[in-house]
């Protein structure tokens, strides 16, 4: 005997005990896909004849056939399942999840299941529990049929258990080989000639009996409501009837087209919405077309699966969780779509938007509701833009993703509600995503990046960002992107020094670059500059109305509180980027800058009063009466003449500290007072520049800033080809010469963006910082060797590995966002670095 | 870092029998977190100055890290005014280097150290944290003369103003112990933090080096929570033991203090009364405290039997923690009706629908204006409770509180503070477009200019449009 079980089905075996269920099952299937009730009461009780155990023990065998079923796996219940109750949890579960049900019936002699009681080698049930349960499996066997399982096998004798084959079997729906090319085309309601021109325009040849030949290699597939309302609806089944059984195309069925077939099965519906066209039309063809239809729209299917999973096509689209599944309720869902029950004011149903809330990897096309033009939304398309009323007949190329529409050549039909534009000015994307939810960023997250692959990001972690993300980020339309983290170069040995560039050029050497760039370091706060040429690009781009830009500080929040001084510092970039002729040459509306702000105090004002001039004051303060009190205990005592030495070095180093701050503080009165040093042209329309060399960025942002008046500055930097000797040397004296000057130090890249070595992806920048400098991070008196000697042990890696993570993880929220993906899918990311940044690491390196 | 104590006596030299220290040599004293250094910079016949001199190691600081911790705590930074200032670390160093003189032992000069001298003690730089009138108001009582010199942050910019660091002399006729036992315990409580965990020994210590003067100090209580770190369930066994001493006495003062604590505590009970009045009228069963903070209006919730299902939701998972661990206090079956969840308002949250009411207590002035499109969406879009009850502070109440400067908000983290027709414009706003009818009632003693302190909203969903059948 030959089982057929679809792949996806849950599978009861029924019989008393003792009839070879368990024998069979692991004759036929993975040990994993059989959930056996013994086994699950000897999990609970270390006894598997333990019936008191048994409540327990089903309670946890079916959770774990709700997960399996839920990861779309075939299941086997291995019990007695001889109660009509038993299977009926069964059959629910089935349902639940959408799956097929089957029964395999053990209706074997009462004698054999009793030999086989008896030949156990470990432990009997007893002749009574066999014959109870015979006489349960009697009973039942007479209303089984109507039970609801949608395959039932009544095996016989030991002979037939013996003889069985298993068969397992694809569902319909499942397509996955099928792999495209494919042209997707939206409701055609009987338009015949638009269908054609279409056709046409895709490349497909369409003869005059309607008879279709396909570019080579590509497939149509319609997305159902052939039917009613239009002009030729018999013409359009006859091309559509035709290609599919060619092969050339694929149909999937429309709330249209099952009425129609209800009708033509004699069933009583009501002749509305454009029925009555289809029927007077398809009264003037014979009985063998009518028949031919009825036959070809009662094999239509409610959804496909294509291209390995890749790609869903639905007339109504499809939830994620119904996918690839079988049931009433899937077909429903592909046919109607989802509805709140409430009717709006045309007294049409409010349909839910399944899209809106749509998570799932797989592409989804579909139709039903007529839309002005077809937009991605969450990774879904709605391909109806409504032919008959008026609108156009539109096909998605998959997997170009293009689309091609062909314009009605007349209104058909008066749509019940209007869908054309009525200027719109966000796209339904920008309209979902002024929400985001919950359930997108909280808990463990992995997260695919380009550059370093999947991501992953620890719950508590999550849970950081998200008190950081809501209570002081700004608004998420704008975060696009977040900087990430920058580790020293690893710690000198040179006397005196804690950092040097040697380090620096010698990492960058052992990764096998070869060209790095020196950049100067500026000491001032992170900012990343969003600037966008008006108030409609910022709206087309950002989704944000009246705003046309932000300065955005490293942690996601607005740099300044203070509006009007953010509006004036974003117009003066504008105007250089106007004079620079940037959005011509850069073909956008819009520029991500990555920049410093200077000064330092005008955000740091909180940091500096309440530690670096705290203790610059404290200290100066404290070891100007040190000093002179041990300089008058030092003409008593020679012990404290050494201590007076001692400590005349430590008011030296408080006055350097306390020049070292200075040097990075002014007050701000006006915007004449500020300094925005751009380094990174991170992005542009449809572009991450992160495929470009510094180089490239330095010379087109020099472009920007020699156009600007005051505000911006200019970035100084030095090219070092870390295998010639010489250039080393090179890069040293500019680092001294820096730092002399009182710079913070310099940043060492390679000299293109994002570089992957020998062992992955490199560190695209690493920081060697001055010693007076270093003051501020170490302490006044981090110089006096005792100190200094102990500050060289610092481990690099936690820091390194955030860098590059973060790293990975801003270039790919960009790259999202350049693609257009849904706000979520950018946010997750930025979300991310933000969680990664509540990783504890030294805040010194 | 420097201690200086001199005695204007002659013959002054005997101030070295006194400290136990010879005023000829400089000595070193190695401690856990530095070396301390004394020695003598002036000994003439009739004047004699000490030194203690600390050197706090700012590496080990760091590096050998066994004190407090947590959110920026001083002791996590390099940069760092702990070597430069007297703080604990020099009460420490006065116990273990001058410990007889702090006991008030001398074995050569045992009459003198229970005899008044005049004394001068400076220190070169004390944080004080509650300014020159703390300083003075701790001091003075104590009989000495209070010299001060204040530094400012940084000369070269006097727009950030001043430090909290003083030059400080105090001069007076005193008992060396004394002068030491007041200094053990004063300069820590005027930098107002201690470099080690604060345990049930510090209160021994306290009434050790509190014998004899603190029970009948003026600032006895700012003292004790101070010096206990602000841990008041120690500072409260402290005050107790420390007043039981006093005996009769009253403490008009300590009653004082209460009050205007009470005054604060009062608002924010009528507040919470206020919100539990309006859910229950509401007929809520399951209701969300957004913004649950601590928990305080939680425990209240439970405490009436119509609210079967309490969820309390906070964006601070520290808070969270802590109105867990009040929770937990509660019997079983009282907690089980109380679930607390970690979630934003700035995300749509699915856990949040299906709730008969809402609670938004002091929440709203806490988010960003622009950002607040975003939170009505999350709460009447998508939670869409019944009711929602709404508080937030009314700024023109602001001017009634005497201790707030004008044109200052309540709190820091503050984002807006509302006058009543701002509130109620944005409040009708939301309630058309989102369904909802609202009024208003005032929280708190009403002004008749100003009106309450809090105001509050209560919203109520106006039944779905036209439901099919």
């Amino acid at each position: 005997m030959n089982l057929i079980l679809p792949e996806l089905s849950l599978i009861a075996l029924v019989g008393p005990s003792g009839c070879g269920k368990s024998t069979f099952a692991r004759k036929h299937f993975k040990p994993t896909e059989i959930l056996s009730s013994d086994y699950f009461r000897a999990l609970v009780s270390d006894d598997e004849n333990d019936q008191a155990a048994s409540r327990d023990a089903f309670e946890l065998l079916y959770a774990a056939a709700a997960k399996r079923l839920s990861r779309r796996l075939l299941t086997v219940i291995d019990a007695t399942n001889v109660q009509r109750a038993a299977r009926k949890q069964v059959l629910d579960l089935a349902k639940r999840y959408h799956y097929l049900s089957a029964a395999i019936v053990f209706n074997l002699p009462q004698e054999v299941c009793l030999e086989y009681d008896q030949r156990r080698p470990t432990r009997h049930v007893g002749p009574h529990v066999i014959r109870n349960h015979a006489n349960l499996l009697k009973q039942s066997l007479r209303g089984l049929e109507k039970e609801g399982f949608r395959h039932l096998y009544v095996l016989s004798s030991p002979d037939e258990v013996e003889s069985v084959t298993v068969e397992r079997q694809r569902l319909w729906v499942d397509c996955r080989d099928e792999r495209g090319p494919f042209d997707i085309i939206g409701d055609v309601h009987g338009c015949r000639e638009e269908l054609v021109t279409l056709l046409c325009q895709l490349g497909y040849r369409v003869g005059p009996d309607l008879q279709v030949e396909p570019p080579a290699g590509r497939k149509a597939i319609f997305v159902g409501d052939l039917v009613d309302r239009g002009p030729d609806v018999p013409g359009v089944l006859r091309l559509v009837m035709g290609m599919v059984a060619a092969g050339t195309a694929l149909c999937v069925v429309g709330n249209h087209d099952d009425k129609l077939l209800r009708k033509l099965n004699g069933r009583d519906v009501k002749v509305n919405h454009g029925l009555a066209e289809s029927l007077a039309q398809l009264e003037g063809e014979n009985d063998d077309f009518r028949e031919r239809v009825r036959i070809f729209l009662e094999k239509l299917l409610g959804h496909y699966v294509l291209d390995d999973g890749k790609l869903i096509v639905a007339h109504a689209g499809l939830k994620e969780h119904l996918q690839g599944r079988a049931s009433r309720r899937v077909r429903d869902f592909a046919l109607y779509g989802e509805t709140t029950g409430e009717v709006d004011e045309a007294g049409l149903p409010v349909r839910l938007n399944w899209a809106a809330d749509y998570r799932g990897e797989a592409m989804v096309v579909y139709g039903h509701t007529p839309v002005a033009e077809p937009e991605w939304l969450n990774h879904t398309m709605n391909v109806d833009t409504g032919c008959v009323f008026g609108g156009k007949l539109t096909a998605l190329r998959y997997p170009e993703n293009e689309w091609v529409s062909v314009p009605a050549l007349r209104t058909y039909c008066d749509p019940g509600r209007p869908f054309l534009p009525t200027a719109l000015e966000l796209s339904a994307q920008q309209r979902a995503d002024d929400m985001l939810d919950w359930s997108d960023v909280s808990g463990p997250r992995r997260i695919a990046t380009r550059l370093m692959g999947e991501v992953t990001i620890r719950a508590e972690n999550s849970t950081a960002a998200l008190e950081v993300m809501s209570r002081f980020a700004a608004d998420p339309r704008w975060l696009i992107y977040l900087p990430p983290t920058m580790s020293p170069c690893e710690t000198s040995r040179e006397p005196g020094l804690l950092e040097h560039p040697a380090e620096a050029f010698a990492y960058y050497r052992h990764q096998g670059v070869e060209r790095v760039v020196c950049q100067e370091k500026h000491m001032g706060s992170r900012c990343v500059a969003i600037v966008c040429r008006d108030v409609d690009a910022a709206r087309q781009t950002f989704g944000v109305e009246k705003e046309t830009g932000i300065l955005l500080t490293r942690t996601g929040r607005r740099f300044f509180d203070d509006v009007a001084l953010e509006g004036e510092l974003l117009a003066r970039v504008r105007t250089a980027l106007d004079a620079a002729n940037a959005w011509e040459r850069w073909q956008t509306n819009w520029v991500c800058l990555d920049c410093e702000l200077m000064p330092w105090s005008a955000k740091a004002q909180e940091l500096l009063r309440h530690q670096y001039a705290a203790v610059g004051a404290a200290s100066r303060a404290a070891l100007a009466e040190v000093e002179s009190v041990l300089k008058r205990a030092a003409e008593r005592t020679s012990e404290a003449a050494l201590l007076y030495e001692r400590h005349r070095r430590r008011a030296e180093a408080s006055e350097l500290f306390t020049a070292a701050y200075r040097r990075y503080c002014w007050s701000t009165s006006s915007i004449a007072d500020f300094k925005l040093a751009p380094f990174h042209l991170l992005a542009t329309e449809g572009v991450v520049h992160a495929d470009k060399s510094h180089l490239w960025h330095m010379e087109e942002l020099a472009r920007v800033v020699g156009a600007g008046e005051g505000l911006l500055q200019q970035t100084s930097f030095k090219i070092v080809d870390v295998s010639e000797e010489a250039q080393l040397g090179d890069g040293v004296r500019w680092w001294r010469e820096l730092t002399e000057r009182g710079g913070e130090g310099m940043v060492v890249k390679p000299l293109d963006f994002a570089v992957r070595g020998k062992r992955g992806l490199v560190q695209p920048a690493v920081k060697c910082r001055g010693p007076e400098y270093l003051r501020i991070i170490y302490g006044p008196e981090y110089t006096e060797p005792v100190h200094l000697e102990r500050l060289r042990s610092r481990g690099l890696g936690a820091k390194r590995a955030l860098a590059l993570r973060e790293f990975a993880l801003g270039i790919e929220a960009l790259e999202r966002f350049v693609r257009r993906e849904p706000l979520r899918r950018v946010h997750e990311c930025c979300f991310a670095v933000l969680a990664l940044e509540s990783e504890p690491v030294d805040p010194r390196l | 870092m420097l201690l200086t104590l001199t005695v204007m006596h002659e013959p002054a030299a005997d101030l070295g029998y006194l400290l136990g220290k010879n005023p000829a040599r400089c000595q070193s004293f190695p401690l856990s977190f530095g070396q301390a250094h004394v020695f003598f910079p002036e000994v003439s016949p009739s004047r004699c100055t000490a030194a203690l001199l600390l050197d706090i190691d700012p590496v080990g600081l760091v590096r050998n890290r066994r004190g407090p911790s947590g959110e920026g705590h001083s002791l996590q930074q390099y940069v760092n005014d702990r070597p430069y200032v007297a703080s604990s670390f020099l009460s420490v160093a006065i116990s273990q280097v001058f410990g007889s003189a702090l006991g008030g032992r001398s074995r050569e000069r045992p009459q003198l150290a229970e005899t008044a001298l005049p004394y001068e003690a400076r220190l070169a730089v004390l944080p004080c944290r509650g300014g020159e009138s703390f300083l003075r108001r701790l001091f003075e009582p104590l009989g000495y003369n209070v010299a001060t010199q204040r530094h400012p942050l940084d000369e070269q910019f006097p727009e950030w103003g001043d430090s909290p660091y003083y030059t400080v002399t105090l001069s007076g006729r005193c008992r060396l112990h004394d002068l030491l036992s007041h200094l053990y315990v004063l300069m820590p409580v005027l930098d107002n933090d201690k470099h080690y965990w604060v345990g049930d020994a510090e209160v021994e210590k306290l009434l050790r080096h509190g014998e004899g003067w603190l029970n009948a100090h003026p600032e006895r209580e700012n003292i004790t929570r101070r010096y206990l770190k602000h841990q008041g369930q120690l500072a409260k066994t402290a005050l107790a033991r420390i007043e039981q001493d006093e005996g009769e006495s009253d403490n008009e003062e300590s009653t004082q203090v209460e009050e205007v604590i009470e005054e604060r505590v009062r608002l924010n009970d009528i507040r919470l009364d206020a919100v539990q009045t309006a859910l229950l009228q509401s007929g809520a069963k399951r209701v969300l405290d957004l913004g649950c903070g601590e928990g305080k209006l939680l425990r209240a919730l439970l405490r009436d039997a119509q609210f079967t299902e309490i969820v309390g939701v906070d964006v601070s998972p520290r808070a969270l923690e802590i109105a867990r661990l009040r929770l937990d206090r509660l019997p079983l079956d009282v907690q089980a009706r109380c679930r607390l969840l970690h979630g934003s308002l700035m995300y749509r949250d699915g856990r949040l629908s299906g709730f008969d009411a809402a609670a938004v207590v002091e929440v709203i002035e806490h988010l960003d204006p622009p950002r607040l499109s975003a939170f009505e969406r999350v709460l009447f879009e998508f939670a869409r409770p019944r009711a929602v009850v709404l508080t937030t502070p009314n700024v023109e109440y602001n001017v009634r509180f005497e201790t707030l400067p004008a044109g200052s908000f309540r709190h820091k983290d503050h984002r807006f503070e509302w006058s009543r027709s701002q509130f109620q414009a944005w409040t009708n706003g939301v309630a058309q477009r989102f369904g909802y009818a609202v009024r208003f009632a005032p929280v708190g003693p009403e002004d008749e200019v100003v009106g309450s302190p809090t105001q509050m909203a209560i919203f109520m969903r106006i039944e779905a449009i036209r439901t099919r059948k």
